[in-house]
Formats: C-alpha cells, structure tokens, sequence
C-alpha cells in the first residue's frame, strides 16, 4: 500500500521517513495519510500556516474517521443519551449509570474489526485491552467483559483460522487481568467472511465521588505517562486500518496491529486505581487509537487547556524513533494522567510499587496549545481544540440499496410450508445452526468466574453480577440481527433494543440504558449511508420508547472488501439492574408439573406485514436457504409493558423459568429451556446453559400452541416476532401471573407443562415435534467444537 | 486467628480468597506483598490464583523467585499451614514445596467449568470438616492443570496418601469423562508429605457463597479455622 513507505521510512522519504514542508507539498502527502484535500485546506487555516509532517501525521490520525465520526456524528446527535440514571453520557471515556450504590456503573463498547481480521488473536486480545482501559480512564475497576463476535461462512477454512484466534486472544488477554468474560455472541453469515465483527463491551464500577475525567486542568499540573515503553507498533492502526475498506493486501498491514501484554494491563490496572486514592490525579486518559496524540490533544480539550510534552522523556522500546512515530506510536497498555503540581512524587511511588514505568513528560498550560517538544526543539504546536474537535463533520448522500429493498419485498407466499413431518428435521437442523447451537465450548474458555460475583453465567438471556455488600445486582446482555438489518435497518435496529431490554428483563432486571457499537461498511457508499442513518432512527425511537438511554459507544465504518458490505449491524449492549439479586431467573425449566406460558402477542396473519416473524428468520436462511421478507417489526409499547411484567413478576419471585423467543422461534426457546434445565454433565463440555444443575435428568415439555387461522404452523414454531417470552411457574402461582398480566396489559397464554423427557410440541392439538431431549441436546453441543476442530 | 492472601503481581484471585475467607469464616484476613522479607503472626498463607508476573515463561517459574517466597518456605517448615489455588499451586510446585508439575490440558484450551472433586483424605488441616469420600463442587479455571510425576515419584506420591482430591462425578466416581485437564489420577489437590502445605487446582473462594450458587468451597476455610483452633492457636 502506497501509503506505507511514507512514515515507514521509504527510499523516497528523507532521513528516518520525515518530509520537508516542501516534499508534502509536492507529494500531496496528506492523501497518503488518508486526509483529503479539503481537510488539508482546513488545517492550513486553522494553524494559519502549513503543517510540518509530525503535525499532520497528528492530525491524519485525530481527523480519521475512526477517531473523529466524520460521517457520523451529525446523525449520532439523534440518540437518546439523557435519563435520570445518566450520570455521564456521551464524550467521556466511558458513560455512567446510576444503581442507586455509593458506586456507579461505567459502561462502553468497542470495536476491534479490522485489526482481528489481520491478525486474529493479538486484534481480539488488544480489544480487550483498550475497552478496559477506557473503563479505568473514567475511575472504575472493570468489572466484566462481553463479545459480541460475526464471522463469515462456517465451513471456509478463513473462517475457523479467524474464530479460533480470536476466542484464544479474547481468553488469554481477558482471564489474565483477571476481568471475568460473562456474555456476549458468536453469529455466522457470510457478508463477514472478509469482515468479521469483534466487539467488546466492558463494565466497570467506580465510587460516585471518585468519577474521573479525561480532562487536562489546571496549568502547571503534570502530565505523567504510565505503563510499558513506546514502540514503533500500532503506528496508523487508527489512521489507515481502522479507515478504510480491505483490498487484498490486509495481511501486509500486520505491523499496525499492535500486541499486547496483559500483564503489563493487569498492573497498570492496579497502579493507577491506587494512585486514584492519592487524591492526586485530576485527570485520567487511556491512550487508545492515536497513542499520545489523541490522549494530550483531548485532555487539553476537554479541559480547555493546553498541554506542553517533552518527548525526549518518552521510554521508548527502541532508539532512532522520530517524533511523528512517537506521537503515533499505538504501543498497548499505557495511560495519561494529569496530576496536581507539587504532589508528583506521591503518584510516581505508586507506580514504583508496581514497577510500573511511569514519567513526567510534560505539564499543562493555559494556552490552549498542544505543543511538542523534542527536548528544545519545538516539533509540533497545533491548537489542541483544532486537532481534537476540529474535523469537518460530513452529511453523505443517502440512497436506499435495491438489492435489499428486493429481497425484503418478495412475498411470504414464495416460502412453502413444510409437511407435518418435516418439522422434526427442521427442529433438529435448526438446533444444530452455528448461529443457535450451545456457544459453550466458547466461553468455557474464558474465565466468567473471577472477581466472585457471577450469579448468571455465560449462554443465559443476560449474565446477572451480584454487588458484594448489596442486594442488588446488574444484568447485562448484547444483542444485534445483522440480517433483520440488512433487509429493514430501522425496524431491524430498534428489534436490537428491544430484544436486549428484554433480555435484560427475562433475568427479573430493568433496563437501565445501553452502549452501542455499530458496524457498517464504507460511509462513502450511499447505500451504507443510507443503512447507518435508519439505523440512528430505529434505535433512537427505542430506546426512547423503553427508557434506556445510548451512554455512549462506538462507530465502525469500512468493514467491507472490495464492493462486499457486512451486514449492516448494530450492537446493543444494554445494562439493567435487579433491586434483589436472590431473586434472578433464569432460563432453564426447574420442576416436573410447572405450567409454561407464552407471554406476548400471539401470532395473527398479518404480524410482520404477513411475514409472521418468518421474515430474515434463521429458520428461513437454514432450512430455505432464503434471506428475505419484511423481518420482525417490534412493537414498543408491548415491549415495554412485557418488561414491566417480566420485572414485575421476578420481584413477585413467581417466575420459575423464563426465556426469550428470538434466533429458531418458539421451538428453540422451549428446547434451550429444557437443555439449561438438565443436570450438568461434568466435564463433557456441555452443560446446558448456566442454571446450577439438580438430580433427576433432561426436564421435558409438552406444549399445545392455539393458532388462528391463517397464521402458518412454520411461523408458529420457528418464526421470530419480537415481543415474545416463554415463562413457567408453579401452577398455583398462575392466578398471580394471570392477573400481573392483565394489569399491564401483556397477553399470557398458557400453553403446555414442564413434564417427561421429551419435546413435545403441538398445534392445536396436532402433534408436530416429538423428540426426545437428550436428542436434541447433543446435536446442540456437538456443533460448535466440531466447527472449530475443523 | 489471621490468614495472609499473598499478592504477586499478576495475582487476580487475591482480593476473591480475601472476600471468601472472611465471609466463611469471619476470620482476620490480611495482605502480604510479594516484596515483604518478614512476615510474622499468620496462621495460615494462601497464594491465590492468577498470572503472577503474565505466567510468562512457566506458570509460577517468575513468581517462586519474589523475596515473600524464602519467608513462605521458612512457614512451612515450621509447620505454617500454606493454601495454594491454582496460581498458587503452581507457584508452591516450582518453589519444589509441593510435589509434580503441570502441563497444559488435554483440551490445548482454558478451562473454566464447574467440576466435582471428591476428597480422598479428610485428615489434613484443609479438609478436616469433610467427610472421606465425600464430593464438592468447586469450580476450575485454568489452561495448565494437568497435574503430571514420572511414574515412579507418582507412586510415591499416592503411596503416602498424598492426593488429597481427585476429579470425579457428582456420584463420586473417579473415571476419564470426570477429568477436565487430563491430570494423573484424576488428581486435583495435593499436599506435601508432611501435610501442612496443601495446593488445589479448584477454586473454593468461587464455592464460598450461596447467590454464586455452592458453599462447597467454605468447608476449606473452615477445616483451617477448625484445625488451628484444635491445635490451640
């Protein structure tokens, strides 16, 4: 790539790779950099001069569009970001909730797409890396990790080599610095074949009264740099990585992959939380995407300030580095903090108690400049208000993609109801789907236990921490449906929202706000465009409509190759909380004779626009090879009187079980709610989903589902309209349940019982499905492991 | 009564065995620093588990050089009774306190799990509430677990009555499918000869509380609590 030999330090560069003013002129050096002609221009006037190379580097990184939301941020204003719980919204590090605790809750997600596609295992673990450091940025100690992970067609090769890796970094980086993995993803479809997704959510919490910024204030404060030395890694992952499409040279840009050392995180997690409690830090940045770069020119932003370093003092990894590889250097596991003048030496100690590294290598001034020196010598001295938040903000032109739009808009009628005695098989493939069947042999992997507050593990609806000293707890889930997305953005969006809230709620927790991450392809692209601002509206309009304001998050743009888009796809990190941690439910069924309910609309011909949840289905894409139809249109106002139930009746403890119909319909719900219900095979790999396991072997169902007529039976079982819980409780509890529901309005038909030690499924009285459990169970376990073997 | 949890840098569990420990026992829980050349006045050390020092290199080869270790090895040879979990266990092998070595799983992967161990000798000072033969469970979560001797220092080993848990069903049996790691003999916690330093792959601190779903692991803590109050102290 053309780029490279520029700050690589090239035959045609100078000495060490830097150009005179003059050879950026005659170069256009700046298009090399990713800055296009017009951004030079507004750089020029901003400085009132041309910028010497060092300073444009620094402004090509900060003005890139993974660093500046160039394409996005006009439309991200539309999200919902205040609530009575947000203590911090969007522009900090992290944002940060209110749970009614001395201690807050810090919340962000983050991608790591194109880095994981160049190298798998060090692109997942260095996620892990910097989300963690953006939840310590703001005060917290991390609390707990989630993944939410696309990759493209199972049974290419490209595909296990890139999965493999990225589970083994995401579990050697994680379960080092011992935050434990609770939840997240894993989904397959092959618009990620060139593009997997690695996103990573991070919880943190942080004493209310310590809330940290990433604010640089009070002039002739220090500005001390911590943790490993800074090496020549990583340089223009934010810039060149990060901001543009794949072609087929990726694996050329291995070197702005940046590796990762996860004890080096682990004590500087220590060190700096330590140092909090000096009293003496006044301000806290990670340094992430754009090293130094980023981490001075924001704090002295945010700040209103400005910020002189040395980078003389800078520890390096190696000699002979030049200021603009410095200032751009990604190396991993370093943090800027901002410390009262005079009290250096009592954060310093700190560190040295860790043996952490930590310098002295500027001060903050009031002049609102970011000035860089190379021990006399001036290298770069830009406003910091100019390179932090001065980038242009573009509106793209917005145009909606045929080929979608064509296939949302075949008819149901194209799809064929199966014959009665398919529905097994159908069962059976559905269940065995990489995109259903158990992530277990995924997150067995990943250390969820640490810390010792995991009361809900891994493969439930939400993972459920318990607060030490409190009763209460926070649940905490992600959610996202590319392939709804993709056919309806805003409907498929607002569906993300949704589910996650109830998720949230399915575990008895109300949803308390979210972070989003959303992935998409080239902004340069109308049609993604197009996509990326439905989604804004679909998700505003939900979380809005259920009370569960965006904190924060992340854009991810140019997650494509060559013409090839992902999937447009919003992840919903959503968080909730439980006024009473003893009295969580979960999925699994827990007694022989319990009565199982369905609670939400049922089905009529028209749900969907006639889809009936069938449309962008797994069971549509496995069974049909089809991807198509209007996907499912949730209906907030439901959604949120089911919540209020759900959380309602878990206060109530009158929940048994309770589990969301979403990925395979109805009949994967009520068969992941058998298998989270069977006893725990020791050591098998497989035990079921995370409910603590009984005697008595598999818990069967037996369910007699009414349907009206005109509704499908396909759509019945393994259709996905939103909205849709499948509970059970003991049979004396369902007068309460009954009456919680007509209180709020939630319609709760019961449907079957917890019983035998099969899966009996019927539709108005016709027997469809009867499969044994134990069956169904296996086909479950053995999918993912298998693909992974290869 | 005062239990020290010994913190290394990289130690992750250090905090957990602190939290545990004093909500099974109400006992006085204290932090030792990996650099302290003098410790006095504990009953019981625990190493926890965790990457002491990234576990770079070998599992427990960086941190058995800390200073805190000469002190422990001091402990323990005048009868100190020393808990290593996990980390801790690996550290106390390398530092040649406790018998064998790891290897990586058979799995060639972490291993985070609920697993049941059943307690093969119920009269050391770690399991002396527990009844012989009697099962708990106690999660794992390791990627180099997989206890392993030659086959003769093995049958030494077993032949003193060494292995204090093995890996077995929930009914108790010790057979291959109850195995995580691929350990020898199933085995999951050992003790040296003498019986006063013992190191188990489980972790009880993550079985200590109700709402994590199994108290199994309190019945360790407790055992100490029970055996130093027996023995006077």
């Amino acid at each position: 790539m053309r780029g490279r030999r520029g700050f690589a330090g090239g035959e045609e560069a100078g000495e060490a790779g830097v150009l005179s003013r003059e050879e950026i002129q005659a170069r256009q050096a700046w298009r090399e950099l990713g800055l296009t002609d017009y951004e030079y221009r507004l750089i020029v006037d901003g400085l009132g001069r041309e910028p010497n190379w060092t300073e444009l580097g620094m402004f090509s990184v900060l003005w890139s569009e993974h660093c500046a939301y160039k394409h996005s941020r006009l439309l991200l204003r539309q999200l919902p970001s205040q609530g009575k719980r947000v203590i911090q919204g969007p522009g900090e590090n992290a944002g940060v909730l209110d749970i009614d605790e001395p201690v807050a809750l810090a919340v962000r997600i983050e991608s790591h797409n194109h880095p994981s596609f160049v190298e798998p295992f060090q692109g997942a673990a260095t996620g892990i890396g910097g989300i963690v450091r953006d939840i310590l940025a703001v005060g917290a100690r991390p609390l707990a990790l989630l993944d939410s992970l696309r990759f493209g067609d199972p049974a290419l090769p490209l595909t296990r080599y890139l999965f493999g890796g990225v589970v083994s970094g995401i579990a050697s980086y994680g379960n080092s610095i011992g935050v434990p993995t609770v939840g997240g993803e894993v989904a397959f479809a092959p618009a990620y074949t060139y593009n997997p997704l690695v996103n990573v959510m991070c919880l943190g919490l942080v004493r209310r009264d310590r809330l940290m910024k990433g604010q640089a204030v009070g002039a002739g404060n220090a500005v001390v740099l911590v943790g490993s030395p800074t090496g020549r890694d990583g340089i223009h992952g934010a810039g060149l990585l990060a901001s543009r499409t794949f072609d087929e040279k990726a694996a050329e840009m291995r070197p702005a992959v940046q590796v990762g050392d996860p004890f080096m995180e682990k004590v500087v997690i220590e060190a700096c939380l330590q140092a909090l409690e000096t009293g003496a830090v006044v301000g806290l940045q990670d340094l992430g995407a754009a090293g130094l770069t980023s981490a001075c020119a924001e704090t002295a932003a945010r700040g209103g300030a400005g910020v002189e370093i040395d980078i003389r003092r800078v520890p390096r990894r190696e000699p002979g580095m030049t200021p603009f590889e410095v200032m751009l250097s990604e190396s991993q596991e370093r943090m800027l903090l901002i410390v009262e003048r005079g009290r250096e030496e009592d954060v310093l100690a700190v560190f040295r108690r860790w043996d952490v590294p930590a310098t002295v290598i500027g001060k903050v001034t009031g002049d609102g400049m970011f000035r860089v020196r190379d021990g006399d010598e001036v290298v770069a001295e830009v406003p910091a208000a100019l390179l932090a938040a001065g980038s242009p903000a573009y509106s793209p032109l917005q145009v909606e993609p045929e080929e979608p739009a064509r296939a949302r808009q075949r008819r149901p009628g194209e799809v064929p109801v199966p014959t009665d005695e398919a529905f097994p098989a159908i069962l059976e493939k559905l269940i065995s789907s990489p995109g259903v069947a158990s992530k277990e042999w995924v997150w067995r992997q990943y250390d969820h236990m640490v810390q010792i507050n995991t009361v809900v593990a891994p493969g439930a609806d939400a993972a459920v921490l318990r607060l030490k000293g409190s009763s209460r707890g926070i649940a905490v889930c992600t959610d996202g449906n590319g392939r709804w997305c993709y056919l309806d953005p805003r409907a498929g969006a607002a569906a993300a929202v949704a589910e996650a809230a109830r998720n949230v709620a399915c575990v008895g927790a109300e949803p308390i706000g979210l972070t989003n991450c959303l992935n998409f392809g080239s902004p340069e692209d109308p049609g993604v465009m197009w996509q990326f601002a439905r989604v804004i509206e679909g998700m505003a309009e939900a979380a809005r409509e259920l009370g569960t304001p965006v904190t924060g998050g992340n854009v991810s743009f140019y997650n494509q190759t060559g013409k090839q888009a992902v999937y447009p796809t919003p992840v919903v990190g959503m968080v909730g909380l439980l006024g009473d941690v003893a009295r969580v439910v979960t999925t699994g069924f827990k007694r022989c004779g319990d009565m199982v309910v369905l609670l939400g609309n049922p089905l009529q011909p028209d749900t969907d626009r006639g889809w009936q949840g069938l449309g962008g289905s797994e069971y549509l894409a496995v069974w049909h090879g089809l991807v198509a139809g209007q996907p499912p249109v949730p209906d907030l106002k439901a959604e949120r009187a089911l919540i209020s139930l759900l959380v309602g009746a878990a206060r109530e403890g009158i929940l048994a079980s309770a589990h969301d119909v979403s990925d395979g319909g109805l009949a994967v719900a009520l068969a992941e709610s058998c298998f989270a219900g069977c006893d725990a095979a020791p050591a098998s790999g497989c035990s079921g989903g995370g409910d603590a396991p009984r005697g008595g072997g598999c818990v069967g169902v037996e369910v007699d589902i009414p349907v009206p007529s005109g509704v499908r039976p396909d759509a019945v079982l393994f259709g996905e309209s939103t909205g849709r819980v499948v509970v059970s409780c003991r049979p004396g509890d369902w007068p309460r349940l009954d009456r919680l529901s007509r209180a709020v309005g939630v319609h709760a038909q019961p449907v079957g019982w917890v019983r035998g030690e099969h899966l009996r499924l019927s539709l108005n009285g016709r027997l469809l499905v009867d499969v044994p459990v134990a069956r169904l169970r296996a086909l479950w376990c053995q999918t993912i492991p298998r693909l992974a073997a290869g | 009564m005062r239990f020290g949890v010994v913190v290394f840098p990289g130690s992750n569990c250090d905090a957990d065995c602190y939290h545990a420990i004093g909500a099974a026992t109400g006992a006085r829980v204290e932090y030792v620093w990996h650099r302290d050349t003098k410790i006095s006045g504990f009953d019981c050390l625990v190493l926890p588990g965790g990457f002491s020092y990234g576990d770079y290199l070998r599992t427990g080869a960086i941190a058995r050089f800390s200073p805190v270790m000469r002190e422990i090895a001091r402990f323990a040879a005048d009868g100190g009774l020393v808990l290593g979990i996990c980390n801790g266990f690996q550290i106390l092998q390398e530092a040649g306190l406790l018998p064998g070595a790891m290897r990586k799983n058979e799995s060639l992967t972490f291993r985070c799990q609920w697993t049941w161990v059943r307690v093969e000798d119920n009269r050391t000072p770690f399991t002396l509430l527990c009844e012989k033969g009697q099962v708990l469970r106690i999660p794992i979560a390791h990627y180099e677990g997989n206890f392993y001797l030659p086959p003769e220092e093995l049958a030494e080993v077993e032949g003193r009555g060494q292995v204090v848990m093995r890996y077995s069903t929930p009914a108790g049996e010790v057979v291959p499918e109850a195995n995580p790691n691929g350990s020898l003999g199933n085995t999951a916690a050992v003790r040296n000869a003498a019986g006063n330093v013992l190191g188990m792959m489980p972790h009880p601190e993550r079985a200590a509380e109700g709402v994590l779903g199994c108290e199994d692991g309190r019945l360790i803590f407790r055992s100490v609590v029970e055996y130093l109050r027996g023995s006077g102290r």
